[in-house]
């Protein structure tokens, strides 16, 4: 086999390679992607789906319950109605009222249940010129 | 001051824009308008300069007239953390980058003043345009004013708690760094584009800083990964946080930058490729800054939306569409007539680890985007979560490590068989020892990905130890000296070849860290009341007693923890939560000590086997009912209620006479603070017998501390690498592109000696190889001859050595 033919063969295989772990790439990952919503989407969406919420936590709300926390939520503007959370795991420490959380977890009758080990508090203070704690 | 400062941060400004004009004026050869240009540079690093110091003055001395500080520190905050707080603002962070760039830009400019004269105007012009813009934003944008200034404060809100750790210091400048030197590559691309000169001259002009970027950038990632795993909640070392991945792909794709340019200095081939890297690079270096400024992604760090993200975008834009046409363009004298001899040969291993790191890039790029992604397609915005992307760069990470490793052991050009076998025997022996140990000894059979990953690192290794054992045992034959001189001199003099070596076993040693801490962790979250104890992994966590501490600033509820290994005693552990007042506040109510940030100390204990760590969440609910009643107990007291003793009546009496008498006012407020602060003494001593179960989270990483050894050995290896070469050869002088070139190709002839002598390379393909490097730096030669004629005006275009070695030495081995 010449030369340039062989190389031609090589790249058409190689190509087909990469678009093939593309595809399984663009693939995987909408099936493993958990969607993104906000405490008022989240009241009319549909229990038992996995959800990542973006809200704010309501100040005052946060009451331990068992070996766990319950507060609520509201939209990241302060908007919409506020939405009880549950949530056992790690707390991380920035966790308090009146800041941005991001949670991943489902709803089950009308509250919110999060996965343990998937709260994140946003660190408000980097960037920011409003101190919101 | 601050008028002083905007006016010399003004003056930058219009500086980077007159160097930028001064260069792109004497582009044609005027040697006096770029020189006048380069010191225009330099006067613009100069100015940058005073504006940083201004603020760092204004920092230490708390000068609260300034909006930066007022906003970022207080006069609580401790000393080594005011000089940090600049960069933990928008407007600091922005000056820190041009700052860092200017200083870049002086650097590369002065290393290259007789060299490069047609491509550094161009180089100037970018990295001049590119530190316009950064000023201009600071001058222009709203709210990021560095020196903007506020009037009556006498306290600034203060660093956030979370960010006074050491790290802050030196993480976000390491990480500025790196991302801000890559523009000294790019810039040279860029020039050697426009003006065709698209040879390996740029690149040994620029390589050394691509090197100091990627451990820059590096170095402040393996930092912020260490400063992530000592706290609680921020995911371990690693989360794939959106921040996290946008510093990780600059440096990824730096890392084939720096693995395929070689291959364009040696072989010529390539270049294509180069210069789509250095611009990927540099865009991904401009997107991890545009990222944190943006608020488009949900982040652990948190930014907030703000201003200046549209502009850095459009900057990004106008990088990647301008260098994707300039490279289509110049296509023509990009393509290079050589191929690739063999598909065993080090070329051909490059080829493939570039493959492979930019697939990473791609991977990490497509699942940190995917927000956007499937919005744009779905409407809906969804996350893709860390098993995602450790299912695809897994398997990635594992033939990386195993190309670590294949890399060294091959020689340039071509590999016989047999000297393949002769080089390959000891480590895959090795690799294959390892494996069966590892399945028969250990449980690491569970994880498959885990075990193959130990395997090939153990091949990467083997190889890496023999290659330094055989290159040793070359020189000793030489030179009579001992094995470890012989090591020394053999590193010393092959600071590139052997300080690269060193990295991979570094990056081995890393992996091996992660794979095993990722895939053996124990992670439990137990309920311990005081006495009490808990097994979690053969260790025994004893709960000995809570202990407490106060001060004005915070409360620190703790415990104090016996850990136990078989029965016998390895250490104590001292995990803690503390409770911050709000920043600024010294005084008040107890119960402000509950209003601040909190921030957990972690209790580690390190070992080469595994860490133990612990975090505690202390149960505080008695000690902050009775912080209440204390509280309400003291506003009754001093209302005078009836029953109250007579000392509050005589409080509350000073304390209402106080108002509007400030002589009175200090009295009061040093009764207060007196009664306040044994109030809250007592109150916290109270969690002291407090019988409530705390809860601890521990968990057991077995081999992490490897990774940070890894780390550190990478970190070594990229230093030996930087570190100057003076003198290649003893008495050369390397002053022009000429010399630069003739000295490349010496060494090659000098690495394919050093081949041949460790085995890599066979007596045949020795003898042919030396043969084509030989002709090609006859050819090299013969064109200086050539070049020398119309160069005579030039002054420079002679070469330094003064004689013109015809037939290029035997050059000195090793």
């Amino acid at each position: 086999m010449d030369p340039q033919r062989k190389r031609k063969i090589r790249l058409v295989v190689a190509l087909s390679v990469a678009v093939l772990l593309a595809v399984a790439l663009i693939y995987t990952s909408f099936s493993a992607s958990t969607e993104a919503k906000e405490p008022s989407e989240i009241a009319s969406a549909a229990p038992g789906s996995s959800y990542e919420m973006t809200g704010k936590v309501v100040p005052h709300s946060i009451k331990h319950v068992g070996n766990g926390i319950a507060f609520r939520v509201v939209d990241r503007d302060g908007g919409g109605e506020a939405l009880p959370v549950t949530y056992q795991g790690t707390v991380p420490d920035p966790f308090r009222g009146g800041r941005e959380i991001v949670l991943t977890g489902s709803v089950e009758n009308g509250t919110f249940v999060g996965e343990p080990e998937t709260l994140i508090t946003k660190c408000p203070s980097k960037f920011t010129t409003k101190s919101d704690g | 001051m601050a008028s002083l400062g905007s006016a010399l941060l003004a003056l930058a400004f219009v500086t980077a824009l007159a160097a930028a004009a001064l260069a792109l004026w004497g582009r044609n050869g005027d040697r006096h308008r770029v020189d006048l240009s380069r010191r225009t540079v330099y006067a613009f690093c100069g100015l940058l300069t005073a504006c940083v110091v201004i603020i760092e003055i204004a920092f230490a001395s708390d000068d609260f007239g300034f909006k930066i500080v007022q906003e970022h520190s207080s006069i609580e905050t401790p000393n080594f953390y005011k000089l940090a707080a600049m960069w933990s603002s928008q407007e600091g962070s922005l000056l820190l980058w041009a700052w860092v760039l200017s200083i870049a830009a002086s650097l590369s400019l002065w290393a290259t003043r007789n060299k490069l004269r047609e491509i550094v105007p161009y180089a100037t012009a970018v990295m001049m345009g590119v530190a316009a813009f950064f000023t201009g934003l600071m001058l222009f944008a709203p709210d990021v004013q560095p020196f903007d200034t506020v009037s009556g404060a006498t306290d600034g809100v203060g660093l956030n708690p979370l960010l006074q750790h050491p790290s802050m210091m030196i993480h976000p400048p390491m990480l500025y760094s790196g991302y801000v030197a890559f523009t000294v590559p790019f810039a040279f691309a860029i020039g050697a584009l426009i003006t065709r000169r698209l040879d390996a001259e740029w690149i040994r002009a620029t390589r050394r800083f691509a090197l100091i970027a990627w451990t820059f950038l590096g170095f402040g990632l393996l930092l912020g990964a260490r400063w992530s795993y000592t706290e609680l909640g921020w995911g371990g070392y690693w989360a794939w946080d959106p921040v996290e991945n946008a510093a990780l792909m600059p440096w990824l794709l730096g890392t084939a930058f720096l693995h395929s340019i070689m291959v364009q200095e040696k072989r010529g081939m390539l270049k294509v490729w180069n210069a789509c890297l250095i611009v990927g690079t540099f865009s991904m270096a401009l997107l991890g800054t545009f990222l944190v400024r943006s608020g488009v992604l949900q982040s652990i760090h948190a930014f907030g939306d703000n201003t200046v993200g549209p502009y850095i975008l459009g900057l990004i834009g106008v990088v990647v569409i301008g260098s994707a046409l300039l490279i289509v363009s110049r296509l023509d004298d990009l393509r290079s007539p050589k191929r690739i001899d063999s598909l065993v040969s080090r070329e051909a291993v490059f080829l493939v680890n570039n493959l492979l790191l930019v697939g990473l890039t791609a991977v990490i790029f497509w699942g940190t985007f995917f927000p956007l992604i499937s919005e744009l397609f779905t409407g809906d915005k969804a996350s893709l979560a860390a098993p995602w992307f450790d299912r695809y760069t897994t398997p990635l990470a594992i033939l990386l490590v195993l190309f670590t490793g294949i890399g060294p052991l091959l020689a340039w050009r071509r590999v016989s068989w047999d000297s393949a076998r002769r080089v390959f025997r000891v480590p895959l022996v090795v690799a294959a020892v390892t494996l069966v140990a590892l399945v028969v000894f250990t449980d690491a059979s569970h994880k498959p990905w885990a075990l193959a990953l130990f395997a090939f690192a153990a091949f990467a290794l083997a190889g890496l130890a023999q290659e330094f054992w055989t290159g040793a045992a070359a020189r000793r034959k030489l030179t009579g000296e001992s094995t470890p001189t012989a090591l020394v001199g053999l590193v010393s003099r092959n600071r590139r070849r052997y300080g690269g070596y060193i990295v991979h076993a570094g990056i081995a040693v890393l992996l091996i860290g992660i794979a095993a801490s990722s895939s053996f962790q124990t992670n439990r979250d137990v309920n311990l009341k005081p006495g009490e104890s808990a097994t979690i992994d053969g260790r025994t966590i004893t709960y000995v007693k809570p202990t407490v501490a106060v001060d004005n600033e915070k409360f620190t509820f703790g415990s104090l923890l016996k850990v136990e290994e078989d029965g016998k005693l390895v250490g104590y552990l001292r995990p803690s939560q503390r409770f911050f007042r709000p920043t600024g506040q010294e005084t008040g109510l107890i119960s402000s000590f509950f209003a601040g940030e909190a921030t957990s100390e972690v209790g580690l204990r390190a070992g080469p086997g595994a860490d133990l760590w612990i975090a505690e969440r202390p149960n505080i609910t008695a000690v902050q009912r009775r912080v209440r009643d204390a509280d309400q107990g003291f506003t009754a007291c001093i209302k005078g209620g009836p029953g109250t003793p007579p000392q509050c009546k005589a409080l509350g009496a000073l304390m209402r006479g106080s108002v509007g008498n400030p002589g009175l006012e200090e009295q009061a407020l040093k009764q207060v603070n007196r009664l306040q602060g044994l109030a809250a003494t007592n109150v916290a001593k109270t969690y002291l017998t407090d019988t409530a179960p705390a809860t601890f989270k521990v968990i057991v990483n077995p081999l992490v501390t490897w990774m940070w050894i890894g780390g550190l050995i990478a970190l070594a290896g990229a230093l030996i690498a930087i570190w100057p070469t003076r003198g290649r050869r003893r008495g050369a002088l390397v002053r022009t592109e000429a010399d630069a070139r003739k000295e490349a190709k010496y060494r090659e002839i000098r690495d394919a000696e050093l081949d041949h002598a460790v085995g890599k390379l066979s007596d045949e393909d020795f003898a042919a190889v030396d043969a084509e490097l030989r002709e090609e730096a006859l050819e090299i030669l013969d064109r200086e001859e050539g070049e020398k004629v119309p160069a005579g005006g030039n002054g420079n275009g002679s070469n330094g050595n003064g004689v013109h070695p015809r037939e290029p030495e035997k050059v000195e081995q090793g």
